[in-house]
């Protein structure tokens, strides 16, 4: 019988294996932040052990550092304390960082694809569950603890139970208006923030074919809230001609062997998944989160859904606690909801063609009065990249906010965060509850959803407009 | 790593579902450096609420966590299974667990229970009413007990032994080290390096 996609990767980086025993795989890159590699860094020291493979390690700061005036010290002292343990960390054991002011630095999954060292079939790990998003490549791509960060660190390689695998087959065609990001939203609505548990997600089927690269990344990168670890597109011509030309794509005759694997990297005809899931991309409509988790989902034209209706007793006690934290209530249109802050950015959506849609839809216009609107670049590169566009002047002329690049609200551990009771549309990955600040409310959409409701002031899409 | 053999001990009831580990820890927690401290952060949004049960003095002193099911969702951070532990938690029981929650907490020694839904249930009543029940949770015997019943768990044999040995992953595969040597000679020459910068 074939090998899916997973299964070929997987094989490939066993370093040994024995019955009852996690496979020991080896890791072929290392991506590194400030938040959860600090204590990491001290259980090496405390071992007096080194870095295996720092020409297989790289570090961005980005979790905690501000989108304003990042030109000067950071303000807050305790998220300083972390950048500069990650500064000096990396120092001693010879580890490239990009450190804001930095042309390279930016959110740890926006970093890697730009630079070309994410690649079709390695591993890759970082101490972030949106590492999933590196899956967009065809790469076994997965979120770590900081135990494995530092066992990644010390021997380049993890010990780990294979998973399962299961198929997420998109056929059909998008509608106008209808990004990957409706399709992912709808995926964790159908299976539930537990439905890919223990499972590797591969995403197939002509409407995932007909992608571009950040479309992927925005699909792979949301497999965690799904609760998969990892999921996984496989490379083809898209994926190639986004590597080619990369700072550390591979040239010439490298280039050439490369190629030829790259292409061997698809799930065989006759492999079998543990579990397949089907879905029509004719029939999907921009998606809007309602609750406080991201399978709490439902198409834009929806309206807030009855607890009551709800089977399954989790689900019903789930959708109290989250209408009661949304102050929200059953019944209500989705897009009769007031907003009063757009995120748009997080690694998720802060590339360069989710600024160019949001900007597209902006163009010429205002944002609603009451409301603001926060652009974050996923990097450096791609806030230089819109600014030789222009796009930061549509963003400003529309009225909002043109920041440096980082995680920013989307996790609020910088100063960009939500006040207590206030409503955000976000193209983030989560809505739970606090995340975007404490008291917070959140709710995840598109870039396009994002940019017609700062325009609108409700949620809403630019065919509402 | 501390060794985990069996643990003995009153349990706090949380009837909730999707606890993510935002819930277990908000990020603005995450900034320190050490692995200690962080029972500050445990729940911090919802400890506000005096009705939360880790604010109710019978729950006071509970060491088993019976959570409800996918907990552990969302952020990798294992700062969620240090301010369990810091606050005082052993072992946490749950129908479903979230994947790299429970691969953080096997690391760091946090015991993690699977067990059928119905009888986190019946846990979750019989603490309710008696909330000094004791719950063992035998890593040996692979055995949750409390009043008359016993309940037996899964786990897989090689976590099992790494815990009740209280050893460290690393350690163990520095002892395959040679492998991983071999391994590097054969890995491809197209493979990118960061170093040097290009």
């Amino acid at each position: 019988m074939g090998k899916t996609l997973a299964e070929k990767i997987w094989s490939e980086h066993i370093v040994s294996s024995a019955a009852g025993e996690p496979d020991l795989l080896y890791i072929d890159l290392h991506l590194i932040h400030e938040v959860t590699s600090p204590q990491a860094f001290d259980g090496l020291r405390l071992a007096n052990r080194r870095v295996r493979r720092a020409d297989l390690t790289i570090a961005t700061e980005d979790h905690n550092v501000p989108t304003l005036n990042i030109d000067k010290p950071i303000a807050d002292p305790v998220s300083k304390l972390q950048v500069d343990t990650l500064r000096k960390n990396c120092a001693e054991f010879g580890v490239r960082i990009h450190s804001l002011g930095d042309v390279d630095q930016g959110i740890v999954h926006v970093v890697g694809p730009q630079l070309g060292i994410t690649q079709p079939g390695m591993t890759i790990v970082c101490g972030d569950s949106h590492t999933s998003t590196h899956g967009a490549f065809g790469a076994l791509a997965f979120g770590i603890g900081t135990s494995e960060v530092e066992h990644v660190l010390a021997t380049q390689t993890l010990p780990l139970l294979r998973p399962k695998t299961m198929a997420i087959n998109v056929d059909g065609t998008l509608k106008a208006g209808v990004t990957s990001k409706d399709i992912i939203l709808a995926v964790i609505a159908k299976i539930g923030t537990g439905g890919g548990q223990g499972y590797i997600l591969e995403y197939r089927g002509s409407a995932i074919r007909a992608l571009s690269m950040e479309a992927r990344m925005t699909i792979c990168n949301m497999s965690i809230e799904a609760g998969a670890r990892a999921g996984l597109i496989a490379p083809d011509q898209t994926t190639f001609d986004y590597v080619k030309g990369k700072p550390h794509a591979p040239v010439g005759a490298d280039w050439d062997a490369a190629l030829a694997y790259w292409q061997t990297l698809t799930t065989d005809s006759d492999a079998k998944f543990d579990k397949e899931i089907n879905l029509n991309a004719d029939e999907l409509a921009p998606f809007v989160t309602w609750g406080t988790n991201p399978g709490q989902g439902l198409p834009l034209s929806a309206s807030i859904p009855n607890p009551a209706d709800f089977t399954n007793t989790e689900d019903r006690g789930a959708a109290e606690r989250a209408l009661e934290y949304m102050d929200l209530k059953p019944g209500t249109p989705l897009k009769s909801i007031k907003v009063d802050t757009v995120f748009l950015g997080s690694c998720t959506n802060g590339r360069i063609e989710d600024l160019r849609s949001a900007a597209e839809v902006l163009k010429g216009k205002k944002i609603a009065a009451s409301l603001r609107l926060l652009v974050v670049p996923g990097s450096a590169r791609v806030r230089l990249q819109a600014e030789s566009e222009g796009l930061d002047k549509v963003f400003l002329d529309a009225g909002a906010e043109w920041r440096s690049a980082g995680c920013s609200m989307c996790l609020g551990m910088n100063p960009d965060q939500l006040k207590p009771g206030e409503r955000a549309a976000s193209t983030s990955n989560r809505n739970f509850e606090g995340r975007q600040g404490k008291g917070g409310r959140t709710h995840l959409v598109s870039p396009l959803v994002a940019a017609a409701t700062a325009l609108k002031g409700t949620l809403a899409s630019p065919a509402d407009l | 790593m501390e060794k985990f053999i069996k643990h003995t001990g009153s349990a706090l009831p949380l009837r909730r579902s999707n606890v993510d580990t935002d819930q277990i820890i908000p990020a603005v927690y995450l900034k320190r450096i050490t692995k200690s401290g962080f029972e500050d952060g445990l729940f911090a949004a919802w400890r506000n609420d005096p009705a939360f049960e880790l604010n109710q003095p019978q729950y006071k002193s509970a060491t088993v966590l019976v959570a409800g099911p996918d907990f552990g969702t969302g952020s990798s951070r294992e700062h969620a299974v240090w301010a369990l532990q810091n606050y005082g938690f052993k072992v946490v029981l749950s129908s479903r667990f979230a994947d790299i929650f429970r691969g953080n907490s096997q690391k760091a020694g946090l015991l993690t229970v699977i067990l059928p839904q119905e009888e986190i249930e019946k846990i979750w009543k019989a603490v309710e009413i008696k909330p000094d029940t004791q719950i063992s949770v035998d890593l040996e015997a692979k055995t949750v007990t409390y009043d008359a019943t016993t309940l037996a768990f899964a786990i897989d044999d090689y976590t099992r032994w790494r815990l009740m040995e209280g050893l460290d992953d690393i350690g163990l595969t520095f002892t395959k080290i040679d492998g991983v040597t071999k391994f590097e000679e054969k890995r491809a020459a197209f493979k990118p390096k960061t170093l040097p910068i290009r």
